[in-house]
């Protein structure tokens, strides 16, 4: 902490009355002055809020690759993929109580959501696979109340803040004046892990071959005598897995609470509309290009609007054109690339 | 057996008198979506008004139907109608969002019913929307802000970052820090807000540390303070930007974070206008009662909502129970003569309370658990500063 208390005083002594002008002698360490205009940005607070972009996006990809990888091998339209996301983060809270370490909670509970992802995939999804897309809407959306409700009854209304070892409930100093949380880089890094498993999952195992041969023809795979539905059901396990562990790892942060998965999911949408349904690769550079989007949007999106309207238009419009920048940038891709950006090839 | 039924059919018209010796209570609030935590908490507390007054106001029998807002205005306008035209209500209460108050307000007086919002209180209700129907059991969102900004001042406080969420509340918190604190504003964050409300703040508390501000003020109700209090502890801010809050670290939120062992919450404060720690005879019963029964602290929502139960008792008792002759029940609530949980007070021309604001800490009881505490009294008798843009006067 005491690294950063010299650089924030000095930061402290300018302010916005100063207009456009540097705030003077005493920076040399290159750090610049307070936001007093859009383009002496405060680079420590961009690099701060490029980290949020990607922990953002991270967690973005974890929920939009099973999503993708479902809805592109499966042609399954799950809404309630959100659910398995909330689910994983009151497991792993129930389990971080019982066990008294978050850590092993999160081993614990990544097979447990597994294994809800595969009985929902035998019970419900299963019978849907042959009903169009809107059934599968309806459907899905049945199971949202219902798994809603559960949580409700099984855990309560007021959701679970999920305590952290010490260790992990610190900051880490990256460089002069940049404190981060050391949490925030735990998820950055379980993250880009979890993507690089995946990767390499898809990419080189025997398993990766199937899905990616399912994706691109389901059919000829099942013609040639895979036995499609225990890949299926596998390849929804995997995805509610990764949607488990996105909760779980967003649960420190916000807190395991009911309804989180119907706020990510609808983002996780936009993730796969931009990268392109099915593709890997489009789901790991869509979430990245939302998650980033997102948060430098909520960071800078005000200064920006200051620059052609009164403070007070800008501080009113900015939240509201910040909330809808995303699905901006998704009309506007859909408009040039409907495809999205990395479709998968051939179907 | 013919005569039997003669007999019973001839009870049934007897008693259908007396099915109207009844008053009827509608209670809206948010029992579904993780809001539901202060939705309950309230349920819980008029639950509890209905034992303590043995489930009659007078001489009359009460009932109280629960209507769910789903955290959105137009669900809660809905509740509101079917209260209104289904059960036929007499009195409309409770209300903890400002947005769903504003949506649902005309429903509830157009119809001629008593409209008592025991939590929200948007400064369009107690300015230019003001109604000789309504009254309030709480506070104008503004006055619990401004009692901080002025405890800032007294701290020496010289600037400031404010977070709070985007709807009608947020931004009466912000106008009501605003008008009191002397000190610079340096930045201001209005996050998203509702069903799918942001949680992760990480960009904003980035931004709120790179302004160099001396202080942080926050607002955020129900599930988000208690995920704002963690995320502010993991960014490791305690030291160089102290936090000052307004209904964030509340009731509800005390008993997650103790849980979770964030003890950089003990003596944090904030400003309200009643605690549980206050000593008097109504409010001692409650606290105690409330704790006994749910196991916790009840919060301000609850005494807010137990406070409305007592306040429309006091007037069914006062017309005798006789509740056509509108103009008299109003001036029974307009009297305030019940005992409330804060203590007395007195109604404003607007229907808002004018009442005493507090600086209050968080402390550990004597149990160990943790609760809100009074450390000094910051405004006497304060009126809303709206209350001069209301018609009735």
């Amino acid at each position: 902490m005491r690294t950063t208390s010299t650089a924030t005083r000095l930061t402290a002594r300018c302010n916005r009355a100063s207009g456009l002008e540097t705030c003077g002698r005493g920076f040399a360490s290159g750090h610049v002055c307070n936001s007093p205009g859009f383009f002496d940005l405060d680079y420590a607070l961009l690099f701060t809020q490029t980290l949020n972009g990607l922990q953002l996006g991270l967690l973005l990809f974890l929920v939009a690759s099973g999503l993708s990888l479902v809805f592109g091998i499966l042609d399954f339209v799950n809404l309630a993929h959100g659910s398995l996301y909330m689910l994983g983060a009151f497991i792993c809270a129930s389990l971080t109580f019982l066990l008294g370490n978050f850590l092993w909670a999160v081993l614990l509970a990544l097979p447990l959501t597994g294994v809800i992802g595969y009985v929902v995939e035998r019970t419900i999804a299963r019978a849907l696979y042959t009903r169009d897309h809107l059934d599968q809407v309806l459907g899905t959306f049945g199971l949202i109340l219902v798994i809603d409700t559960l949580t409700h009854l099984i855990w309560g209304p007021e959701g679970i803040a999920i305590p952290l070892p010490a260790w992990l409930d610190s900051q880490v100093t990256l460089a002069e004046g940049l404190v981060v949380p050391t949490y925030r880089l735990l998820i950055i890094s379980t993250g880009l892990a979890a993507a690089g498993g995946l990767f390499w999952l898809v990419n080189y195992t025997r398993l990766g071959m199937l899905i990616r041969a399912g994706a691109s023809n389901r059919t000829m795979v099942s013609a040639l005598g895979i036995d499609i539905q225990t890949l299926f059901a596998l390849v929804f396990a995997l995805g509610a897995m990764l949607a488990g562990l996105a909760g779980m790892l967003v649960s420190p942060i916000t807190e395991a609470s009911i309804g989180m998965g119907n706020n990510i999911i609808i983002t996780a949408f936009v993730v796969i509309i931009v990268g392109g349904i099915g593709s890997m690769k489009g789901a790991f550079v869509g979430a990245l290009v939302i998650g980033l989007i997102d948060t430098l949007g909520r960071s800078f999106i005000d200064d920006f609007f200051k620059l052609f309207m009164s403070s007070d238009a800008a501080e009113t419009s900015a939240p509201a054109v910040s909330a809808m920048l995303i699905y901006i940038i998704m009309a506007a891709i859909l408009a040039v690339r409907p495809q999205g950006l990395f479709p998968p090839k051939v179907r | 057996m013919k005569r039997l039924l003669t007999a019973a059919l001839a009870a049934t018209m007897l008693t259908t008198p007396a099915l109207s010796a009844e008053v009827k209570v509608g209670f809206v609030t948010t029992l579904t979506t993780g809001a539901a935590v202060i939705g309950n908490d309230m349920k819980n507390a008029v639950d509890l008004a209905i034992e303590h007054m043995g489930g009659k106001m007078g001489d009359l029998d009460l009932t109280v139907i629960y209507g769910d807002d789903g955290f959105k205005p137009e669900t809660g306008k809905q509740a509101t109608d079917k209260l209104v035209k289904q059960d036929d209500v007499d009195f409309v209460a409770g209300f903890i969002w400002s947005h769903v108050l504003l949506a649902s307000r005309k429903s509830a007086l157009d119809a001629g019913k008593f409209l008592i919002s025991s939590n929200a209180g948007p400064s369009p209700v107690a300015g230019k929307l003001c109604h000789e129907n309504f009254f309030s059991t709480s506070w104008q969102n503004d006055q619990t802000p401004m009692a901080l900004g002025e405890v800032l001042n007294q701290n020496g406080v010289k600037s400031l970052y404010v977070m709070a969420p985007n709807y009608a509340a947020g931004k009466n918190m912000v106008a009501g820090v605003e008008r009191t604190f002397k000190g610079k504003i340096l930045g201001k964050d209005l996050t998203k807000w509702g069903a799918d409300a942001q949680l992760d703040f990480s960009a904003e508390l980035a931004k709120a540390k790179a302004s160099g501000a001396e202080g942080l003020f926050v607002f955020y109700p129900g599930a988000a303070g208690g995920a704002f209090i963690k995320q502010y502890q993991q960014a490791g801010l305690k030291d160089t930007l102290p936090l000052y809050t307004v209904f964030t670290v509340d009731g509800l939120a005390l008993p997650k974070l103790q849980k979770a062992n964030f003890e950089s919450v003990l003596g944090s404060r904030t400003t309200g206008h009643w605690a549980p720690s206050m000593d008097n005879p109504q409010n001692n019963r409650f606290v105690a009662d409330f704790k006994a029964k749910y196991g916790q602290y009840p919060s301000n929502y609850a005494a807010q909502s137990y406070d409305a139960m007592f306040l429309i008792k006091s007037a069914v008792e006062a017309v005798g129970g006789d509740l056509s002759d509108q103009a008299a029940v109003r001036a029974a609530l307009e009297a305030a003569n019940y005992d409330s949980v804060r203590g007395s007070y007195t109604y404003g021309s607007n229907h808002m309370p004018v009442q005493n604001f507090y600086l209050l800490e968080v402390v550990a009881d004597a149990d160990g658990v943790w609760t809100l505490d009074v450390v000094s009294t910051v405004f006497e008798n304060h009126v809303d500063s709206y209350a001069a843009d209301c018609a009735m006067q």
